[in-house]
């Protein structure tokens, strides 16, 4: 069959708007700050309508923070905003260059979206949980964890906490309710309801907030998720984060709307869009719904949008499959350049204080870096030991491990 | 005849397939424009068109119910699950449904559908990019499961496998992709020269169920497939033992002729595989073998395997069977 008939095909196979060779463009937004009122904390999914086909925003094209959702936090609290995101563009550019160099194996960078989890986990209190994606490493560092057990774990060095058992930025930080990362996408966002359950099982103030992906919302768990949330009314926070792509997969390909935020309607669960890349609708919306979950009305349902800026991982080349400076035409722009310059435009912040404090964190990023190598680098280890593969599979050692674990240590060469 | 890679000897299979039959289907997750994240299928949308080799939803649950509803209603497609470790989610649409729906419709229905997928360690893939679960597959009758190990017989396999009335598994070890490997992660040789490199460019077949003979010897029977083939067939020039290698490439029917022959002429047997060792379908063969072959037995039969624990990520050269202790079980089984 020829390539001219089988175009006679009528099967509707979706694609891109824009491959290589494309030139890139986004239709310009249409929605501003002052659209959308907060809907009441006991609000039925339905009364969020306007939410979920809008957009909330607070920050406006000039950096004014405006309307209903303007969270008005105090000038420390939008400069350690600024501080963390800044933070972890630099902490994932060091990461970036230590895969090239062979000092790791792989990485994921959060480039674009470093909004999302810090400007999120600063909307919660300290004792919710945390269920991300390789997406949010972020939330790590509003919850204090150390830059260099991070980086002893994306080596998998001997302070690797995860024991160099699993790859890069697959992070646990139980003391900070960041729970372990696992790489089957979408496994988190169901099991947060879970989670989310057990806090209310035991009667503590505790919400969950979790993520999953614009592509990976076509697993089950996805669904799953959402509708054991509704069902029990889970003290959960849902969030998609539509970036545009999965790996090479645009999201026309992943849903047959251009809109993720409306599913939750269809569940019963309130839902809203959010400007992903504005640190202070993400964190509003956040915290309007942890006050639901609080107040025992249960889950919350957040189509996040932003635009994947970096490619997939390291192992990904996107100027195979996408316009290579798409995300420079990003309607959202980028989240640090935005918060910064609300900053500036309220006379709370400089040019010279931001240079100062990019130096000031690219000294931490270098002194976490030459320390965690001290413990060894995926070059030249030393590694954990390969006990590690026998630990901690089970509680305690059943014999027939104890026999291979045995077998082992005489032929190791770790 | 021309030199391939792996990756280009499974593309080639897909390619004669797409071109001889228009029921034949590509999907699977960034298979289509991106050509997957191996490369397996590049080009091919490009050729066939979108409406042949297409990208689907990120949901290995929906691909395979999607392929058993084509595949019931007359379509023979080929999809793709990026990493077997991610075939979980499509396990009961595998197991419950494909596998079972020729025999509940009485002959009625059936799913003339492929299922390729990488598997297997040795890419610092930790946990989740490393397994190999082809005995969570054996384990299902209605299947077929094919393991291939080089371009030619990946090529001939997969031909066979497409074209094959049922569904097939088909595991391809991505460690071996782009080259054989060793046992030895310093020593990366690629494919070139290699007699195995050799592939047509037209269609063929390796028939379903049938082994092949990867090395002859007389002392003692090995039985690998995947990545464990060449690192069997290093241990055993390294042992300075004449062994034959069998090369199972269909694990389910498996070639209980060439095993039963070999393992009579020499009376040992070594199996290899990378899975964890209890319930791996090394335990089939062992069990198989001393059922038919008890008397022509000298020693125990040696089974190296993955250990029964998740597959690590920086610590992987201790978990991946090593051409050391291989060649330890080849000696032992000259002892007695
Ligand atoms: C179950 C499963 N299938 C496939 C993969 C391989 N994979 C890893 S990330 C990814 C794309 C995820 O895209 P998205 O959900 O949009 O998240 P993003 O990477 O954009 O944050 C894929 C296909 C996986 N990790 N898990
Ligand atoms: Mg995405």
């Amino acid at each position: 069959m020829s390539r001219g008939e089988e175009e006679q095909i009528p099967l509707h196979i979706p694609d891109a708007p824009n491959r290589p060779g494309d030139s890139s463009s986004f239709e310009p937004w249409k929605w501003h700050p002052n659209d959308l009122k907060k809907p009441e904390f006991d609000c039925v999914a339905d009364e969020t309508f306007e939410h979920a086909t809008g957009l909330v925003r607070v920050l406006d094209d000039n950096g004014e923070a405006l309307g209903d959702w303007n969270p008005n936090l105090t000038t420390e609290e939008l400069k350690l905003g600024l501080e963390h995101m800044v933070r972890l563009r630099i902490f994932d550019d060091r990461m970036m260059k230590m895969q090239r160099t062979g000092k790791l194996s792989f990485y994921m960078q959060s480039f674009g979206e470093e909004g999302i989890a810090i400007a999120q986990t600063m909307a919660l209190n300290d004792k919710d949980w945390i269920f991300p994606t390789y997406r949010q490493p972020g939330a790590q560092f509003v919850r204090g964890r150390d830059m260099v057990s991070m980086i002893c774990h994306c080596i998998g060095n001997v302070e690797d906490n995860v024991k160099g058992r699993q790859m890069p930025v697959h992070y646990t930080y139980k003391e900070g309710r960041f729970i372990s990362v696992s790489s089957p996408v979408g496994t988190q966002f169901s099991q947060a309801v879970g989670v989310a359950l057990a806090s209310k099982y035991k009667n503590l103030d505790e919400v969950t907030i979790t993520w999953i992906g614009d592509g990976a919302s076509a697993e089950g768990d996805y669904h799953y998720g959402l509708n054991f949330a509704s069902v029990f009314k889970a003290p959960v926070i849902l969030n998609v984060v539509n970036n545009h792509w999965a790996i090479s997969t645009h999201y026309n390909i992943a849903s047959g709307s251009n809109n993720f935020a409306t599913r939750g309607l269809a569940y019963g669960i309130p839902c809203f869009r959010v400007d992903g890349n504005d640190f202070l609708a993400l964190y509003s919306v956040t915290k309007w719904a942890r006050e639901r979950a609080k107040l025992g009305f249960g889950a919350t349902h957040v189509e996040i949008l932003t635009y994947r800026a970096g490619a997939h991982s390291s192992s990904d080349d996107p100027s195979r499959y996408r316009p290579s400076n798409e995300h420079e035409y990003w309607p959202g722009g980028d989240p640090i350049e935005r918060l910064k310059d609300h900053l500036i435009k309220n006379s709370h912040w400089t040019e010279k204080e931001q240079k100062d404090l990019e130096e000031k964190i690219d000294q931490e990023v270098i002194s976490a870096y030459k320390e965690a190598v001290k413990y060894g680098d995926l070059a030249n280890g030393p590694y954990p030991s390969s006990d590690t593969i026998f630990t901690e599979v089970y509680e305690s050692v059943p014999w027939h491990l104890q026999e291979q674990w045995d077998e082992m240590k005489k032929w190791r060469t770790e | 005849m021309v030199e391939m890679n792996m990756v280009q000897s499974i593309n080639s299979a897909l390619d004669n397939m797409l071109e001889k039959n228009q029921d034949v289907l590509l999907f699977g997750e960034d298979i289509g424009y991106f050509g997957g994240v191996f490369r397996t299928s590049d080009g091919l949308q490009k050729k066939f068109g979108k409406h042949r080799v297409f990208d689907t939803p990120l949901s290995e649950g929906g691909i395979a119910a999607t392929a058993f509803g084509m595949g019931i209603n007359g379509l023979r497609p080929v999809v793709e699950i990026q990493f077997a470790d991610y075939i979980f989610p499509a396990y009961d649409q595998i197991v419950n449904e494909i596998a079972k729906v020729r025999h509940r419709s009485g002959g009625e229905f059936w799913c003339p559908i492929t299922i390729r997928t990488p598997a297997g360690g040795g890419i610092r893939g930790g946990h989740h990019h490393s397994q190999s679960p082809e005995s969570q597959f054996t384990h299902t009758p209605g299947l077929k499961v094919v393991y291939c190990s080089t371009p030619y017989n990946s090529k001939g396999l997969l031909i066979s496998s497409i074209e094959s009335n049922d569904p097939v598994i088909f595991f391809e070890p991505k460690r071996c992709y782009r080259g054989p490997f060793y046992g030895d992660p310093h020593n990366v040789p690629t494919w070139k020269d290699h007699p195995e490199a050799e592939v047509p460019e037209d269609h063929y077949k390796i028939p379903l169920g049938q082994g092949r003979l990867a090395m002859e010897g007389d002392k003692c029977t090995i039985i690998a497939w995947g990545t464990m083939v060449h690192v069997a067939e290093k241990a055993i020039i390294d042992s300075g033992i004449s062994c034959d290698l069998i090369d199972l490439q269909t694990l389910l029917p498996w070639d209980k002729e060439i095993v039963i022959n070999s393992v009579k002429k020499t009376g040992r047997c070594v199996i290899v595989h990378e899975a964890p060792k209890t319930s791996g379908f090394g335990s089939e063969l062992s069990a198989s073998i001393q059922e038919l072959c008890f008397y022509n037995l000298e020693s125990p039969i040696q089974r190296i395997a993955g250990w029964d624990t998740p597959f690590p990520h920086t610590t992987e050269w201790d978990y991946m069977p090593s051409t050391a202790r291989i060649v330890a079980a080849i000696k032992k089984t000259q002892e007695d």
